[in-house]
């Protein structure tokens, strides 16, 4: 499904491979990304998803295969990783060489992007999670990224937290359009957030990949109109479709964050194949 | 308030204790006397010039002591080939009682100030080698990788991140060293020196002025107290980013 335009990809990947000892975990991925494009990375946990992107951002030097990417990149990861010795605006400037005046300007100005723009001065160690990852994006933005790689970047969030950085990467990439590749395994993040969904398949016994390492399974477009709703049919089809071929039935009916559960549930009631217990307190809690 | 009044009321007892007879000046001057002696040490000058040499000793002492701990450390925590080289023949040094050198110390360096400064030198090495090495070992490779996904090179994580890392450790290891330091000076300036605050006690020794000798010990006392709240305003400044717990 890689698209044939003329547009020079802006990431070339060719059969990149890790081993790590007698297991291979990469069997052999291939993967082009769009200047622009946003692409969700998914996959079972331990399938190797992080690794292929610790690949492309050249931190695991024993990958093999053939890993072309912009000079410009900026990597997010799933903890803040910030140098807790240097204030917020020390940190966004990390190694962004040139006129101390401009530089100091630009990290300013990422940090107001992120809504941070008055804890500038402040020491990491007294941000909470959510400021601290806000931080981490404004960090890689001053780099003006034609790649930013994210790795989980919302998984240690709470729940709420998340819902905001969701919106702000979305609002980043509209305004700064870098390629992103995001590895997940919220399914929903990536329908909300991506144009394209790619999957690992998970090493599993009896499935591809147990011996010879992932692969991608499924590479889907998401074309769903912009503010991306999960009640819209489609983003509910293309979430069963992803959970598919993630091995997983989807637990939409069970799903305490779908504003819509109980009618659903009611709705299908009859498809359920298994009693979907305490409504009432799923509905509570699924409140918005 | 209260937290003074415990070293006040010893300070009396001893006071009444000399003043009643009960104690020997000959065993423990009286607290008067001491007051006054240290007094008339200050007037002739006396107690400066002993001072002054000893703090020059440890200047001395420590000042070769930290840099090639540092210049040791740094190499030993960053490469592993020179942690294969310098590590393990430190690792035993180390375990040497330093006073135990003075013998062999004498033999090679004489009489003069070169065996006082260079055992203070090698007391205060290890102390400073071994924490700032740990320092640098127990930073958390995330950040050196986030750090050189960042575009840092070599250089740039060193100084950047490994370094300033490092540091809480580091001032860990001055803080021995310094203590370290005082301790020796007392053992070596009481072995042929001819002057400085050890040869000032030993010498009051020979006349039985057990006035001089006390104060001999509160100016050690002192000197190290200082130089530990030194350490720790250098700390409170460098060390500003952390919010670690203060205790209840």
């Amino acid at each position: 499904m890689m698209s044939q335009s003329s547009v020079e990809p802006v990431v070339r990947a060719r059969n990149v491979q890790r081993r790590f000892g007698e297991r291979m975990v990469l069997g052999g991925i291939d993967l082009e990304l769009k200047p622009g494009e946003f692409v969700a990375l998914l996959g079972p946990s331990g399938c190797g998803k992080s690794t292929f992107l610790r690949a492309l951002a050249a931190l695991d030097p024993h990958t093999t295969g053939e890993i072309q990417v912009p000079a410009q990149k900026a990597m997010v990861f799933q903890e803040p990783r910030l140098l807790p010795w240097k204030r917020v605006w020390r940190n966004v400037t990390l190694g962004v060489s040139g006129d101390t005046h401009t530089v100091r300007e630009n990290a300013h100005r990422a940090l107001e992007e992120v809504g941070l723009a008055q804890r500038r001065d402040a020491w990491p160690l007294t941000l909470s999670g959510g400021e601290a990852q806000r931080v981490a994006l404004a960090r890689a933005l001053v780099r003006n990224p034609k790649l930013l790689l994210l790795d989980e970047p919302f998984g240690a969030l709470d729940a709420l937290t998340r819902i905001r950085m969701h919106s702000l990467l979305a609002q980043l990439w509209q305004r700064h359009r870098p390629a992103v590749l995001l590895v997940t395994h919220d399914v929903d993040e990536a329908i909300l957030l991506a144009d394209r969904a790619v999957v690992l398949s998970g090493a599993r016994v009896g499935t591809p990949g147990a011996a010879e390492g992932n692969v991608i399974v499924a590479d889907l477009v998401i074309d769903l109109p912009a503010p991306r709703r999960r009640r819209d049919p489609r983003f509910t089809e293309l979430r069963r479709t992803l959970l598919a071929h993630l091995g997983v039935a989807d637990d939409d009916e069970l799903d305490p964050t779908a504003p819509d559960s109980r009618e659903t549930a009611e709705q299908r009631g009859g498809r359920l194949d298994t009693p979907a217990p305490n409504h009432s307190t799923l509905d509570a809690v699924g409140a918005e | 308030m209260r937290r003074v009044l415990g070293p006040l009321g010893l300070l009396l007892a001893w006071q009444l204790a000399s003043s009643s007879g009960l104690v020997s000046p000959r065993v423990l001057a009286a607290p008067s006397t001491v007051l006054g002696t240290a007094w008339q040490l200050l007037s002739t000058g006396e107690l400066q010039n002993h001072l002054l040499v000893s703090l020059d000793r440890v200047a001395r002492g420590l000042g070769i002591g930290l840099s090639v701990g540092l210049l040791l450390a740094i190499p030993a925590g960053l490469f592993r080939l020179c942690e294969d080289l310098l590590d393990p023949p430190l690792q035993m040094l180390r375990t040497l009682p330093v006073l135990a050198l003075v013998p062999l110390f004498i033999l090679w360096f004489g009489i003069g100030e070169t065996p006082k400064v260079a055992l203070v030198a090698l007391g205060t090495l290890f102390p400073v080698y071994l924490n700032t090495y740990a320092g640098i070992r127990s930073i958390d490779n995330k950040l050196i990788e986030a750090a050189s996904t960042m575009g840092l090179g070599r250089l740039g994580l060193i100084v950047h991140v490994i370094l300033p890392g490092a540091l809480p450790q580091a001032l860990v290891g001055l803080r021995y060293s310094l203590g370290v330091a005082w301790l020796i000076l007392v053992v070596s300036e009481q072995i042929n020196a001819t002057a400085g605050i050890g040869y000032m006690m030993t010498n009051a020794r020979e006349f039985m002025r057990t006035d001089i000798i006390v104060v001999g010990l509160v100016v050690y006392s002192l000197l190290g107290l200082a130089t530990d709240g030194l350490v720790r305003l250098v700390e409170r400044r460098v060390l500003n980013w952390r919010v670690a717990f203060a205790g209840r």
